[in-house]
């Protein structure tokens, strides 16, 4: 297996961005990531999306956009696995370049959610549709029911949730590229109406468009392109019941950990050597689960983090610098790459505001539908 | 909802039929064709018992287009005293008084319509016991 | 000798009082309740119909008749309010309470006799012996009118019936059906709401054929209203019922147990046969029990029962009528009552 980094990046702004179609985003990304890396061309790539066929009515992304891209004749596919298409499609990417397939790859993440689609009834689709979606569950429903098992469990207070809210806000009011530009309170995030108990609306991440992507090529030949590549040293995914009811522990997430465990085993690290990380955070509960299941905090402990500052820029371990999903906004095909790139820039020292002193190893955790798929990435400064 | 696929669903949400792996005793319900616990083949049918317990719960204040009039409603996830667990709507009550721990019962309620001229979709709903 | 073996009954947990419905209209309350002797009904929820209804009243009829559903031949549901235009409810019915696939069934409606018709040809087949076990069941879910005197009353629930040979809990001594055609009470295809003929429905309709069918029996069995335990007669509204049994020579006594009308509202095909399950519930040995239907349209079947030793036995295997009206139950607004019986005009 030959080592592979990432040599650009580019994205959209997320948000609601009425004037870019699905395919008009996708080559906003795409191009912007060929600039940086100024390269010309490539060998494949893979498109990751959640439903392009629910939200717009467009099936068969792979060739779309590669003929969109002007590129028509690469090999390029769509994968899914719900919200972590993104990062399947990097973990793709990656493996095709490191078996030694493809030199140059890209790994773009879109989705265009605002075009008029039901999104509660498509996002239900990540869900168990036999046994959840059929009684009247939503998404939001789901992550509340994981939320007051953990509650019950651990004694993690609806402040603990608002403080995530309110951390991940503070640090995407420093990136030009988040939905939302404004920071919030606890008080803002405790009063907002109730989606589904004991979720609040400011606990929950927004309907987003954007795209995002990543060209990879060998670490060997990675100097043609950039005198900062980032090396890809952990890859890994793990599924885990698709149904919260199939769940041993409704509130914890195995797939996490198993995806954690086998990056941190292919990486040769452990998660305390990790400095800086984006983790899924679909709703605030998510991130106190993820955060456990990674390692950086014992189980059960994940509430307090935010609160103490655990977790914030200058803490112990920066959790999602970018705002996560709740601020940066979740276009859910494009967050697991657009993880990978706020890593890549943590690690390349162009973080700007947002920047973790000597950031020399980062951690991208992407998740799919209540915790069914997950898939992690440890990234190495070079 | 489709036809084919409501009507090979009957046994399972009309009659609460669940499979018991005969190699290690887990409960699935629905039935499997592979026990999730030990991957064994033989599955024997049963039918669960009408009452469980509340493992976890939550109530929808935005719900899915289908279930508009309903919301507020309580959802949660039920064990049944065969250990089988399953997702569903607890009624008849106030519904931030569904709470893990409570005990309930399991009705025959109609769950969905499938908007004006669909088919009727029934199943199982919790309501606690008095 | 056949009768019925099992029995049961269900009652929806959601009411509203009749103060409520008034207050929406502007009436007086107290001159409503007195009028109609009502105090408050059931309300079905959004995941109830005829078939959760026959469902819940047909599992405790099982129960009760401590017998394996697969051997019950025959499930017959009246209702005038079957949840499809064209597909059975007794289908449904059957599936969830494990009948089948060897049985017969077929859905009834006559207004609010539906339900004693399908007890008349439950019973009528096991009389015959074409089956061991049938089971009838009346159970409805109708819709008053909005500002209609029908508001007031039409509510929700049911009662089913096993018959039988062995096991009888409650023998049928006889049967009588008087029926004409008088059109007092009707809906046409496709309308939302029935419409009626006021005080036509009185009268000329509905004491007209509960009279005729109740002295007729009396006559057929050479018995008197005082060897009875209990009667129970068709229950629109407060009033009627109270006064049939009074002209056919009945005392309160024997009527108040049967007349549920008051908290449950008239649940138009169950109206009588959950009035005979809260009489079942607590009758003894030998009791006699005179039941009369009326149905719109029109028509009543009444029934003599008498209640055997093995009675006493079943009444506490399944819930009884009277905890199902007193026990928890929830109080709706009238917003939120027209909500759930789909007053409201929605996007769809």
């Amino acid at each position: 297996m030959r080592e592979v980094a990432i040599i650009g990046a580019g994205m959209t702004r997320f948000g609601e961005l009425w004037n870019q179609s699905l395919r008009q985003m996708f080559v906003e990304a795409a191009a912007e990531a060929l600039n940086d890396a100024g390269a010309d061309r490539i060998d494949s790539m893979y498109v990751g999306c959640m439903s392009g066929g629910q939200f717009t009515g467009q099936e068969h992304l792979g060739p779309l956009m590669a003929d969109q891209f002007g590129m028509a004749g690469v090999a390029s596919v769509h994968v899914e696995s719900a919200c972590a298409s993104g990062g399947v499609a990097l973990r793709q990417a990656f493996i095709e370049v490191a078996s030694g397939m493809s030199d140059l790859v890209l790994a773009v993440g879109i989705e265009k959610m605002t075009d008029g689609a039901d999104v509660t009834n498509v996002l239900a689709t990540a869900a168990d549709q036999e046994l959840e979606v059929y009684y009247g569950v939503t998404f939001p429903g789901l992550y509340a029911m994981i939320a007051r098992a953990h509650m019950q469990a651990y004694g993690t207070t609806e402040e603990d949730l608002a403080w995530v809210s309110v951390k991940n806000h503070r640090h995407g009011a420093k990136n030009e590229k988040a939905q939302f530009p404004s920071e919030f309170t606890v008080e803002q995030v405790m009063s907002s109406s109730m989606v589904a108990e004991p979720l609040r609306l400011l606990h929950c991440s927004p309907v987003s468009d954007g795209a995002a992507a990543v060209l990879l090529c060998p670490l060997d030949q990675a100097k043609d392109y950039t005198d900062k590549p980032v090396k890809i040293v952990g890859s890994s995914l793990a599924t885990g019941s698709l149904a919260l009811a199939d769940r041993e522990d409704p509130a914890f997430l195995d797939s996490v950990q198993k995806s954690g465990e086998g990056a941190y085993k292919m990486a040769g690290v452990g998660p305390r050597d990790i400095q800086v990380a984006e983790v899924h955070d679909c709703f605030s509960i998510a991130e106190i689960c993820c955060i456990e299941a990674l390692g950086f905090v014992e189980r059960g402990k994940g509430g307090p983090a935010a609160r103490e500052g655990f977790t914030a820029i200058g803490g112990c371990i920066p959790v999602n610098t970018s705002g996560g999903l709740k601020a940066k906004g979740h276009p859910v095909g494009a967050t697991g790459v657009a993880q990978a790139i706020e890593i890549f820039r943590q690690l390349r020292g162009e973080a700007g505001a947002r920047q973790v002193e000597n950031a020399r190893l980062g951690l991208a955790q992407n998740m799919g539908g209540s915790g069914a798929s997950s898939v992690v990435h440890i990234f190495q400064g070079v | 909802m489709p036809s084919p696929r409501y009507t090979r669903e009957i046994p399972s949400r009309y009659r609460l039929e669940a499979g018991r792996c005969k190699g290690c005793g887990k409960v699935n319900y629905p039935a499997r064709l592979i026990c999730p616990s030990c991957r064994g083949e033989e599955i024997e049918k049963l039918n669960l018992s009408p009452q469980g317990t509340v493992i976890t719960s939550t109530v929808i204040h935005v719900p899915p287009a289908d279930f508009l009039m309903e919301a507020p409603y309580a959802m949660a996830v039920v064990e049944t005293p065969e250990g089988a667990r399953f997702m569903t709507q607890v009624v008849d009550c106030e519904p931030s008084t569904v709470l893990p721990g409570m005990e309930v019962s399991l009705e025959f309620r109609l769950i969905r319509k499938e908007g004006k001229s669909g088919i009727l979709c029934y199943g199982h709903k919790a309501v606690p016991v008095a | 000798m056949a009768g019925i073996v099992g029995y049961g009954a269900y009652i929806p947990r959601k009411r509203i009082k009749a103060d409520e419905i008034a207050r929406q209209w502007g009436k007086n309350p107290e001159t409503i309740k007195r009028g109609l002797l009502l105090q408050e009904k059931s309300v079905p929820g959004f995941d109830e119909d005829t078939i959760t209804i026959s469902v819940a009243a047909g599992r405790s009829a099982i129960a009760r008749a401590g017998i394996d559903p697969q051997k019950i031949g025959a499930l017959y549901i009246g209702s005038e309010s079957h949840p499809y235009a064209v597909k059975p409810s007794g289908t449904v019915a059957a599936e969830a309470l494990g009948i089948g696939p060897e049985v017969h069934i077929a859905d009834f409606e006559f207004a609010c006799k539906a339900g004693t018709e399908a007890m008349f040809v439950a019973l009528g087949l096991v009389e015959a012996g074409r089956v061991d076990y049938a089971m009838g069941i009346g159970a409805d879910t109708s819709q008053g009118a909005p500002d209609d005197a029908l508001e007031f009353s039409a509510s929700a629930g049911g009662a089913a019936f096993v018959f039988g040979r062995d096991g009888i809990v409650a023998e049928v001594v006889e049967t009588y059906s008087y029926t004409s055609d008088t059109a007092d009470f009707w809906r046409r295809e496709g309308e939302f709401y029935p419409r009626h003929g006021g005080r036509f429905t009185g009268e000329p309709a509905y004491f007209k054929h509960v009279l005729a069918a109740s002295r007729a029996i009396l006559e057929k069995t050479g018995l008197k209203a005082e060897d009875f335990a209990y009667a129970v007669f068709h229950m629109p509204n407060g009033k009627f019922p109270l006064s049939a049994g009074k002209q056919l020579g009945f005392k309160k006594e024997q009527l108040e147990t049967g007349w549920i009308v008051p908290t449950m509202g008239n649940t138009y095909s169950g109206s009588s046969p959950t009035g005979l399950a809260a009489i079942l519930d607590v009758a003894k040995p030998d009791d006699l029990i005179l039941i009369t239907s009326f149905g719109s349209g029109a028509g009543s079947d009444s029934f003599v029962l008498k209640a055997t030793k093995r009675l006493p036995e079943v009444q506490g295997l399944a819930p009884t009528v009277r905890s199902m009206l007193d026990g928890p139950r929830q109080y709706m607004t009238y917003g939120e009552y027209a909500k759930f019986r789909e007053k409201i005009i929605v996007n769809e």
